[in-house]
Order: structure tokens, then sequence, then C-alpha cells
């Protein structure tokens, strides 16, 4: 691990203005941080320590929810508003990690986890994300828990989160308060970059920009699943992951909001696919167009290449079980 | 004095007779409390005051190493010397090796290769140091799949004719199978601590086999042997990767020569998935020739394994299928690819583990098509005899096995047709394989000396988590006629008696064999003092009563102490019969229409491996090899990067043990038996029995749950999918 300076914030102006000097960055849970400093992947030169500013509350907000950026997964899984009305996340965090890690993962970090592309860990290999421009070891490489969907020829590495799955089929909103002080809210769909050909760049985030909380919207369907198919029973990353929340009126689907983990480059979701499902009575028809839909534009290694039938068969069955 | 025993013949069972009763008994491990309190010292877990920290560092490729700064990263803060000397190994040393392994830092064979050791005053500046060298290499990377290489060697056994008896099959079987390379993973990292008094050397390390690792240090070093002195207390876990001294070892020996003051080096996660040996990857072509009843004609096992060049292990994958079952035309053997891969070597039963799990995933295929129970195929085929050499079998415990986890498991229920059970998107299915390890002995020696306080048993053996303690303390105080609490067992240090060391499944019943004659030296010495025949003497909670009379063994002691030397080493009673272990694993399992993910539901294992030294510590092995079964069907396996060979699955989460939630209640029943001509305890090795064949019940009841037949393990979703769709 390279020598850092700690920093830890009074308050969120502070912490802001201590992140916005270059090479600084925030840690909470660090359960993803330290991992990739100790190997050196991530060499920061100064930690700012948010784990102590008064952001770990969950609050009705407007009809929804707003969570805190230092919540724990452990806590907002168990959270009886999250149970009840948000039944989606709560799975997707205990489907994600382990216990011991979701006790100290927070929201924001779990936002902003890194890939587990293995070469991104290791740094004997190159990697885009990791070094701009020195080249992608994954293409060509042993590719499994790789991305099919959002890629670039720079970059094929997958996001990994579950709870951010969940987040986007329920339409969050990531609120940020920027160096300025002003607050600025990002619809999920416009807070990830897709890797282009600058896959180091992940969010839309500043120097600076700290994570306040993640607003959820007043459900927009009751019926919410979350599947996720893994390689082993527990601590596994998503092979495929489908997160549905799903309002049926009259026998047809009057709000379709689905995303998907194990398939891109950022936690996945296709407003075509919500669109051609939304007004349809369902079918398996329907289904499976919403899946080539989806897939239309995947682009899947030898390694991936099972993702693309994989996914077509969740996607089915998660719709299946949201809509009977 | 010594009781010595070479095992030529049967040996009579004396502990049958013996009135201390603890002998067998699930007594809980006396090492237990100080384990879990944290009491318990692991080989990282001593720290002497002025001890520095080494780092290795790891060959980013093939070749020639250049190292471009060197100066820079030797006179950065805090490090004492970036050391790269000739003297330190390329890997980890096979299993009784005795020597040392390939030794160099100028060039790396493999991708991973320890090519340097960073020392520094903490750990966190030799690692930064570690990581701040940079390595330059020019080679290319050779052959690193196993299906470019020129195998080595011919199969051993070529009887008869196999194509004819193929071809002239009323059911036949040819299929191939393979399973992934795969690490030991056990929980302790590969750790040294290693200091100097002049020329006398200690090292703490984490290893398996002190008498072999104290060769293989010394001669890696070249130095005496006599002047290396090993201690290993507690290991945690070795499962064949510390079988052989590892790169830690040698490096931090050199660097606490070289700087004066102690060093330790513990392997990070990421280095002890490269520089100890691995499993290899298998690729087994498998033929069953059979008759219409599917009594067998011909067997074929042919498998490519790999290893390093220079490496002398091979795979013994078809250890088993010498003697599993008989069939007069036979063709069975490994042969080698020599690939610029990381090293392979024994890991948990070498052979059998993946050999017998492929070959009992074969033979269900071959149940399937004579159309008769999967049992009831193997019942049909239990040899007589050695169906190779024609010797016989010390004990054959295959059929009592198979009848009795049939019935525990409830067999007789299964549908015949696969696909005949579903529960919503779940097929569920079960399936079970037939259990075989080959049985060895080793040499080993202990001594015991007894007090009027209790009895100190001392040999340089290890525990390696498997209960060793537990055992030589039961051993001893049944024979000494002592409650446990009076016997103290001292072990890992090799200035005790040199045991046999921990591996292949024969540490318990040699050692403890060890200790079992040291003990009878004492019996006979008691039985002298009480004036009576050593066969008449009873010895019980501290009393020898002869006859009439019953005197406490402290007052026959007089103040003064009894000192017993046992010495076992293998005869011919290890090949004038065929010695195994045998056992029979069922499965359930449900396997999901949708996902192809599978779930194990429950597992049941029947085991024969004569005495059973401690009910619970035997269980406990039994479950653990089960579980790695569960692995290697279902989630276990490294990933080889094709263009160059390097692990790219080299942590925890990458690479898939099965963990709690893959792991169902796991029912062992374990036989009664006696195998005479085992030694004198009549024990056989356990540790590594139940792996073998576990994998394949699992996968023959995938295959009955879903009608799809997995050959390459581990059967992930993706594999099973492809069967499904």
């Amino acid at each position: 691990m390279k020598p850092f300076d700690y920093v830890r914030a009074e308050d969120p102006a502070a912490a802001r203005k201590a992140a916005a000097t270059a090479g600084a960055t925030f840690i909470s849970g660090g359960t993803n941080l330290l991992d990739l400093m100790k190997l050196e992947v991530m060499a920061p030169d100064t930690l700012v320590d948010i784990s102590r500013l008064p952001l770990d509350g969950i609050e009705d907000h407007e009809g929804g929810l707003r969570i805190g950026a230092t919540v724990t997964n452990s806590d907002l899984a168990a959270d009886m508003r999250v149970r009840r009305v948000y039944p989606i996340l709560s799975r997707a965090l205990l489907a994600g990690a382990s216990g011991q890690l979701r006790n100290k993962a927070t929201t924001g970090g779990n936002l902003l986890q890194r890939t587990r592309c293995p070469y991104f860990y290791d740094t004997d290999t190159p990697c885009n994300k990791r070094t701009p421009g020195e080249g992608c070891a994954a293409l060509g490489g042993e590719t499994r828990n790789h991305a099919i969907l959002g890629t670039s020829d720079h970059c094929i590495a997958l996001h990994p989160s579950d709870m951010a799955v969940a987040m986007r089929a329920l339409g969050a909103q990531v609120e940020v308060e920027a160096a300025d002080g002003t607050t600025k809210l990002h619809e999920m769909d416009d807070f990830y970059r897709l890797p282009g050909d600058t896959p180091h760049i992940e969010t839309v985030l500043q120097p600076g920009d700290l994570i306040t909380a993640v607003r959820l919207p007043a459900p927009q369907g009751d019926r919410q699943v979350y599947r996720k198919v893994r390689d082993r029973a527990s601590y596994a990353f998503a092979l495929v992951s489908v997160g549905a929340v799903i309002r049926m009126e009259q026998g047809r689907i009057a709000h379709a909001g689905v995303a998907f983990g194990g398939l891109g480059t950022k936690p996945w979701r296709d407003p075509e696919v919500d669109a051609l499902l939304t007004g349809n009575a369902p079918s398996r028809e329907l289904f499976d167009e919403a899946a080539d839909t989806l897939l239309r534009g995947a682009k899947a290694q030898d390694g991936t290449e099972f993702k693309l039938p994989l996914a077509r068969r969740v996607l089915r069955a998660t719709l299946e079980e949201a809509t009977q | 004095m010594s009781l010595d025993l070479k095992v030529d013949g049967q040996s009579e069972d004396r502990a049958e007779g013996y009135a201390q009763g603890i002998l067998g008994t699930p007594m809980d491990r006396p090492d237990g409390e100080a384990k879990v309190t944290g009491a318990a010292t692991y080989a990282a877990d001593e720290v002497p005051e002025g001890c520095l920290v080494g780092m290795l560092v790891r060959a980013p490729g093939h070749g020639r190493i250049e190292v471009l700064n060197l100066d820079e990263v030797r006179n950065s803060d805090g490090v004492r010397a970036v050391i790269r000397d000739p003297r330190m190994i390329r890997n980890a040393a096979q299993g009784t090796a005795n020597q040392a392994p390939v030794q160099g830092v100028d060039k790396a064979d493999y991708i991973g290769q320890p090519v340097a050791l960073v020392v520094a005053e903490s750990f966190e500046t030799a690692r930064h140091a570690a990581h701040s060298l940079k390595l330059r290499t020019d080679g290319s990377p050779g052959i690193v799949n196993p299906e470019d290489a020129e195998p080595e060697g011919e199969p051993d056994t070529t009887t008869g004719d196999l194509d004819g008896a193929m071809s002239s099959a009323a059911h036949s079987v040819d299929v191939i199978y393979t399973t992934a390379s795969s690490v030991s993973a056990a929980m302790e990292p590969h750790a040294t601590l290693a200091w100097w008094d002049g020329d006398r050397l200690t090292v703490r390390s984490a290893l398996q086999m002190l008498k072999y690792n104290r060769n293989e240090l010394a001669d890696s070093l070249e130095i005496d042997p006599e002047n290396v002195r090993l201690l290993a207390p507690f290991v945690g876990g070795g499962f064949g990767s510390k079988l052989g001294i590892s790169a830690d070892a040698v490096a931090a020996a050199i660097a606490a020569k070289e700087l004066g003051r102690p060093v330790q080096v513990v392997q990070h996660r990421r280095q002890v998935f490269e520089t100890v040996t691995r499993r290899s990857e298998t690729r087994q072509r498998i033929r069953l020739a059979a008759d219409a009843e599917g009594r067998l004609s011909g067997i074929g096992h042919e498998s490519l394994v790999s290893n390093l060049p220079g490496e002398g292990f091979a795979e013994p994958v078809a250890q088993a299928t010498h003697f599993a079952y008989g069939g007069a035309h036979r063709v069975i053997g490994e042969r080698l690819a020599r690939l610029n891969r990381p090293a392979a070597g024994s890991v948990r039963a070498p052979g059998e583990a993946v050999g017998v799990t492929a070959f009992e995933c074969a033979m269900d295929e071959l149940a399937s098509d004579v159309g008769i129970d999967p049992v009831e195929l193997r019942l049909r085929n239990i040899p007589d005899k050695d169906p190779e050499s024609g010797i016989p079998f010390s004990s054959h415990m295959l059929e009592r096995s198979l009848r009795e986890g049939a019935e525990r498991f409830g067999w007789a229920a299964r549908d015949v047709a696969p696909r005949a059970r579903r529960e919503g998107e779940w097929w569920i299915g079960t399936g079970m394989a037939a259990a075989f390890r080959v049985n060895l002995m080793m040499e080993a020696e202990a001594r015991i000396a007894l007090s009027p306080e209790g009895a100190v048993v001392e040999t340089d053996m290890t525990d390696i988590g498997t209960g060793t303690y537990a055992i030589l303390t039961q051993i001893a105080g049944e024979a000494l006629g002592l409650p446990a609490d009076r016997v103290e067992v001292r072990l890992g240090d090799t200035t005790f008696p040199p045991g046999s060391g921990s591996g292949g499944s024969f540490g318990a019943a040699t050692t403890g064999n060890a200790v079992w004659l040291a003990a009878q030296e004492i019996r006979q010495a008691i039985a002298q003092r009480m004036n009576c025949d050593e066969a008449d003497l009873t010895l019980k909670d501290g009393t020898a009563i002869c006859g009439n009379e019953s005197r406490p063994i402290a007052e026959l002691l007089d103040g003064g102490s009894l000192n017993g030397h046992g010495h076992v080493t293998a005869g011919d009673a290890f090949s004038d019969v065929r010695q195994s272990t045998f056992g029979a694993h069922f499965a359930e399992v449900a396997v999901n229409d949708v996902t192809g993910e599978v779930r194990v539901r429950r597992m049941q294992g029947t085991f024969a491996c004569g005495r059973i030294l401690n009910e619970k510590t035997a269980r406990s092995q039994c479950h653990g090899g089960m579980t790695w079964g569960i692995g290697m069907a279902l989630t276990e396996g490294l990933t080889h990067d094709r263009r160059d060979g390097h692990i790219v699955n080299r942590d925890f989460a990458e690479y898939h043990m099965a963990v709690n939630a893959d792991v169902p209640p796991l029912d062992v029943h374990l036989l009664e038996e006696r195998d005479p001509w085992s030694g004198p305890l009549q024990a056989k090795g356990l540790g590594e029995l139940g792996i073998c064949g576990a994998g394949a019940a699992v996968l023959n009841a995938v295959h009955h749950a879903c009608g799809v037949r997995v050959r390459d393990m581990p059967a992930t979703p993706d594999r099973v999918l492809a069967g499904l769709e």
C-alpha cells in the first residue's frame, strides 16, 4: 500500500473541500477501496473519511425514501419500509457480498464499487480502466464476469453491483453535493458513463462531489422481483441478474421498470425494453421480444457467450413471476 | 531402547482388550480451546523483537528477469534489502522430495514465480517496496495449454485387447471427462519466521512433513540438516500444499542470515495461488466394455495431466482404477504435458480425487446404457482379488458401504428414469458413486515419557487441523491406562523423533502406530515391575492391575519415569495384499430449469477405514472431503490465461470453493471395521476418502434430475444450461 494522508471530515463541506484536491478520494466502508489500495490498483494520496458524517439516515421523502450515503447495506436491507415497499432492494442487497461485507459497505460506496475484472486487479497486466491508454488484457483473455452490453474496444468490464440494479429498476436518483455546495440530482440512468475510450471515468461525478443520498420515488409497481444467477449460492457476483418492478392493470402491464446486472458496463436499464412491455398483456412472445430488444446490441466474448441465452431465460422467468 | 515394527503381516488387535475406553470415542480436541481462543500460534503469529518483514516479488512474465530499479528500491526508506539469491526456490517442493526443488531467480518458468524478496522494517513498507520493484522479462510464454504439448509417458497397464473388447461388448461407454486445475486453499497462508544463532537456523513455518522439510530446506541453503530446527506446532490446513517447503521458508532463511535479524515472510493469498503446487487439470478418456448384464470385460482410463518442466510429479489419476473393478482387457495410465504454468503437485487425494470422480461418472453412464441400477452395477463388478496383480485385498468393504449407504439414503425409492421429479422450476434427482483410496503407510518414530503426572508424547508429526493431537492422546491414553487430561502430546518440532508427517491419509495410522509401539514398550516395563506377563496387565486411570494385585502407576514409577520409543515401517503387508479404503456417496440435487444452477439438497457418505481413532475428528474429515467434492463438481477451478498460462482468479472472491450456502446437511456413516494388515491399531487412513467420488455422486444426480451429462467440471450454470436448451 502506498503511504497516504488520512483526513476525517467533520462536516460535508469540509469533506468536499478535502476531496477536491488532486489524488484525494472518499472512504466510508472501505470494503472495496482498501482491497484495491493494498494491491495498489488504486493509490490515492489522501483518504477523506466520511463514515462519521450524519449521512446514515433513512427518511421518508416526497412519498418515497431518502437513503443516506453512509447507510450500510445491512441496515438498508433490514429497514422495514424498504422490506415492505421496496422489497426488490432488500432482496438485491441480500443477494450481494457476504454478511460481513454488508455490515461495512455503504450505499454510496456500493454505487461506486469498481469492477471485478481480474485484469483490473492484476497490475502486471494492461488495463485501460486502471491506467488509461495501457490496453485491455481482458479482450482476448479469460472472460466470464464481463459485460456484453455497453462495452467498447477499450473495456468490457462489468459493473458488479446488485443494489444498483434494484435502484435502477426503481428509478432512483443520486443526490450529490458539489464542491461549491450546490445540490445536484442525477437520474441513475445518467449517473454512470459508458466506458467508450475513457473507461477510467465511470460516473459523472466531479472532484469534490459528495454523494449524500439516494432518493427512491414512490414505487411505481407493487410487483417486485430480483433474481440473480450465480456460480455458487453465496458470495458470488451475478452471471446475470434481473430486477423487475411491475404494475399490472386489467391484465396488462401498466408500468415496467426492468434493470439488469451481470450484463452491462453499468447497471443496465433499457428504456426500449420498458416501453415494449408497457401497455401489453404478458405473453411468452412479448417477453422474448423484450429479450431481443435488450440484447440487440450485445457483444459477447468467448467466455461470455453463455450470457445471451441465460439473460433471455432469466428475463422471461422474472417477467412471468412478476406478471402472473 | 525402542520397539520397532516392520508391518509384514497381520497384527493382533490388542486395543480391543484395553480398559481405558477412550480410543475411538468422539473426544473433543485437547487443542480445541487454544485454537478457538487464539492461544494456539500459527506460523506467522509469533513475531520476535527486531523482526524484519519480507515480501516476495512475483515474475510478471516468462524468461530472463531484469530488475530496472534495484538500487532505488533498495535505498528507499525502511527497506533493508532486496534479495535475489540463486538458492531461492522456483516453487514449493513436492511431497517427500527430501531435497531442494528447482532453484533460481534469474529466469521465470511461469508467471508468478518468486524472483526477489524485499525486506523492510514493516509489513506495509515491504509490501509497497515489493510492488515498486520494476521487473522486465524477455521470454515467450512457451507452451501453456495441455493440448499444445507433446505429452510424455505411456500407460502403466496394457493387458488384453481393449479395442476388441469394446467392439464386441454388448454395452460400451467411450467418453472424455475433464477436471479443472485447482488449488488447496488452506486457510492459513504459507508463512515463515526464520532466525539464526550462529550456524544454527530455526524456522517456524506452515509445513506438513517436517522430517522431509528439514532436508529440503538444508539442501536449498546448502547447509547441514543437523543445523536446522523446524517448528510447526499448529498448521492451518495443508491439503498437500504444505507437503514440501515453499518459497517463503528459503527466502526468509537467506534474508535472516544476510541481515542478522529474524525475518518473517508471509505469502499474500494471491501469491499462495501461484507458488504452491496446484492440482493438475485432467483430461480423462474412459472406456468401459460390458456384457449384457453389465459385467465389465474391459476398462480404459487414459489421462493427460500437466506439470512444469523439472517436476517429478504427475497426477496419478488412475491410481484406484487399477484395482477398483475387474475386466481382463485394460489400458490404464497417465501422460504428462510439460507446461509453463505454476507447478502441480499433490492436493488432497492425489489421483483418486479426480480419477475416481470421473470414472464413477462413466460408470453411471454405463448403468444407464445397460439399464440397471447404478448400485447394482458396482455390486456386479466387485473383484475378488486385485484384478491386475492377483493379490488378495486386505479387506474389501465396498459392498457393505454401498448397501448401508443406500439404506440410509433411501436409495430404493428412486425413480429409474431421469427427469421424473419436478418441483416448480427445479428438477430433482439423485446419484451415487463408489469411493476408493489406496491405504499407505510410511515410516514414523515417537517417544513417550511416563512420569507420575502422566505421559508426554513427542514426535515431529504435525496437526494440520485433522486432529492429530486428539488421536495421539487417545492412543497413548488407551495403551497406558490414562485419562486424556493426563496425556500431553507435543508435535511439530524436529528435535522430537521423526514422525510420518501429514499427507496421503497415512499420518494417523503411521504415527499412531509409532506411539502405540512406544506405549507397548512402557507396558512391558510396567508388567516387569508388577512381576506379571504383559498380556495379563490391565492399565486404567493410572492404576496397574494384574490378577489380584492393583498398584498406582505413580507408585511403580517410584519417583522416576519410564520411557518408550516406537518405530514403525511399512513392510510386506503393503505389497502382499492390496490395501484400500472404501466407501459410497449418495447425493440429491435440484437443477434449475431456467438457469442451470445446481443446488445440492443432501448427501450421504458411508466409509470404511479400519478402526476409527476418534469418531468426531474422523467425521469432520469426511465432511471436509464431501464438501470438496461439491466444489469439484460444481464451482471450483483455476482459470489459466490461454495466452500465457497465468492464474487469472487468484483470490477467494473469484476462486469458488463451495461455501456454507452450497453445502447441505451431510450424513456421514463410519463403518465398524478392523484391518489386521494395516498395523497394530488396525486403522487405515480417512483424511482423503471423503473427496474420492463425492463429486461424481453430485454430477450423476444432476443427470438423473434433468437428463444432462456434464463431462467438464465444474458444472457451472452455463455448462448445465447448454444441455438443457
